[in-house]
């Protein structure tokens, strides 16, 4: 089951790439959905094999991520006439470039790191887990519109799930499920304030937001 | 070396120009046009061949060398990959290096001729070209390092006789992400339509065609069999990855890798004829995504 997961954790690892030289918002928000589901798909392969557990998490995961979210965040996306990120901080080129040193700073550092090898299954967890979190953070501070920086902090999430969905002795259920509602809600309420920052100054560029005094 | 590698050379050295028209049939028929006959690369070589050139004064014999010494680099680049089950006709630790940077020599005398012509113009082509192609060839590099890799040799002949079925098995993932590179590069490369347009003469899109404006006769059949030799050399290496079938009958095995390079060619025939050209600006994205796949599929590779 280990070539499973590594397979899966490649691929995520691919979205994360495509990701972050991608521009057009749709194709991001069906990026991201795509990588929920394949982290929904983790726990049907960890060691202990499939058990009531991961199928409900993976029904669960595949309803929020896979369909709730984009949802939620193409019709906010729609609401508010945004249909690619026009001029993110950082270029896309240089995205591209930060994202393969991203990558390699993880696989050099989930190295470095003393977890018991006992812990997580197989070798592919702990650098794509980190990749995953940390273009996520990337994502947030180098994107200007606010429908992008949700995408980074769904993509973070997925970052920190997958190190918990794949680790041999896994987080309880409870826990996990808790985890997703808090998503949820953030999701749900962030679309809500996509919503408003448009209509209140005719665009979503959150870093304008900077320039309010208090 | 065997005598019996001379085989599939000279079966490239035939075959190349067909690629060319495989492609322009593709795209005729996705267009509904009849098209021109698939032996038309060929007809336009020996019909170039038999006309006079035309020199411009102020160009020096670097313009006239850069066809020549262009072909011939192709020419050594084929000499290193082996397919068919044959041995490359030239084989050496580390020809890998070898490989990529003869392949950078057909270029730079394909661009420093367009220098030489003086034409602001020809200088323009050859700025793009030599901008891609410094973001493709970390790309391809980086490719050949991952089989090194895989297979622990640093020659094209045992790297790439190495990848068969049981490797893609074992690094499926890897191999899928550097095809996909290879293919962006391949498409770079050989100026097809994500990147340049090969059939456009406008100034704004061109970046192969440009450069070769002012070659004309025997020098214009050079480049034209030149190019389609690339086309045939990376298409090859591309297939040796792509379709790894080693049954040691060499009629299979030829088969299969001539099959797998007009197949790219196909593929590459439908891209063209369903996508648009990329703005030149967002060229180089494009190709650095190729680098970063390539350098994904290493670090896949290495963890």
């Amino acid at each position: 089951m280990e070539t499973f997961t590594d397979n899966i954790l490649a691929v995520l690892l691919f979205t994360d790439l495509l990701l972050v030289g991608m521009s057009r918002l749709s194709g991001c928000i069906s990026l991201v959905a795509v990588q929920g589901v394949l982290v929904g798909l983790l726990p049907l392969f960890s060691p202990e094999h499939v058990n009531p557990r991961s199928i409900v998490f993976f029904v669960v995961v595949c309803a929020l991520k896979g369909v709730v979210f984009p949802v939620v965040l193409s019709r906010a996306m729609r609401s508010v006439n945004a249909r690619r990120e026009v001029e993110p901080f950082v270029g896309f080129g240089w995205s591209i470039l930060i994202g393969v040193g991203i990558l390699a700073f993880s696989f050099y550092q989930a190295k470095q790191l003393p977890i018991p090898s006992a812990l997580v299954a197989g070798t592919m967890v702990m650098p794509a887990a980190l990749a995953t979190i940390l273009i996520g953070i990337f994502l947030i501070v180098s994107r200007r519109t606010a429908v992008t920086q949700v995408l980074g902090y769904l993509v973070l999430e997925n970052g920190i799930s997958t190190f918990g969905l794949a680790t041999v002795s896994g987080i309880p259920l409870l826990i996990e499920l808790g985890l997703l509602l808090d998503v949820f809600v953030a999701v749900f309420v962030m679309a809500i304030m996509i919503y408003q920052i448009n209509r209140e100054f005719d665009h979503i560029d959150a870093d304008r937001l900077s320039t309010l005094k208090g | 070396m065997q005598g019996t590698s001379i085989i599939p050379y000279l079966l490239s050295l035939v075959l190349a120009p067909l690629a060319l028209g495989v492609i322009n049939r593709v795209k005729a028929v996705f267009a509904g046009r009849k098209g021109q006959p698939l032996l038309q690369a060929y007809f336009d070589i020996f019909k170039l061949l038999r006309k006079g050139a035309v020199y411009s004064r102020t160009t020096t014999w670097i313009f006239r060398a850069g066809p020549v010494v262009s072909l011939g680099a192709v020419l050594l680049s084929l000499t290193m990959i082996p397919w068919g089950g044959f041995p490359a006709l030239l084989a050496f630790d580390g020809d890998i290096l070898v490989f990529v940077y003869v392949l950078g020599v057909a270029r730079f005398f394909t661009v420093i001729a367009a220098l030489d012509t003086g034409s602001a113009f020809e200088g323009m082509g050859a700025s793009r070209e030599v901008l891609f192609s410094a973001i493709a060839e970390p790309a391809l590099l980086l490719g050949l390092v991952t089989l090194a890799r895989l297979t622990s040799g640093w020659s094209l002949s045992t790297v790439l006789p190495g990848v068969s079925t049981a490797t893609w098995i074992m690094a499926g993932a890897s191999l899928s992400l550097l095809c996909l590179a290879w293919m962006i590069v391949f498409l770079a490369e050989n100026s097809r339509i994500p990147v340049d347009d090969p059939n456009t003469h406008l100034e704004l899109t061109m970046i192969h065609e440009v450069m070769v404006l002012d070659h004309s006769g025997p020098d214009f059949a050079c480049i034209l069999y030149g190019s389609s030799l690339k086309l045939w050399t990376l298409g090859a290496l591309l297939a040796n990855v792509l379709v790894p079938v080693r049954t040691g009958s060499a009629f299979i095995d030829i088969l299969a890798t001539i099959g797998g390079v007009f197949a790219l060619a196909a593929v590459t025939g439908v891209i063209e004829s369903t996508r648009a050209r990329l703005r030149l600006l967002r060229v180089p994205h494009l190709i650095a995504a190729a680098g970063a796949l390539s350098v994904l599929s290493l670090v896949l590779l290495v963890r």
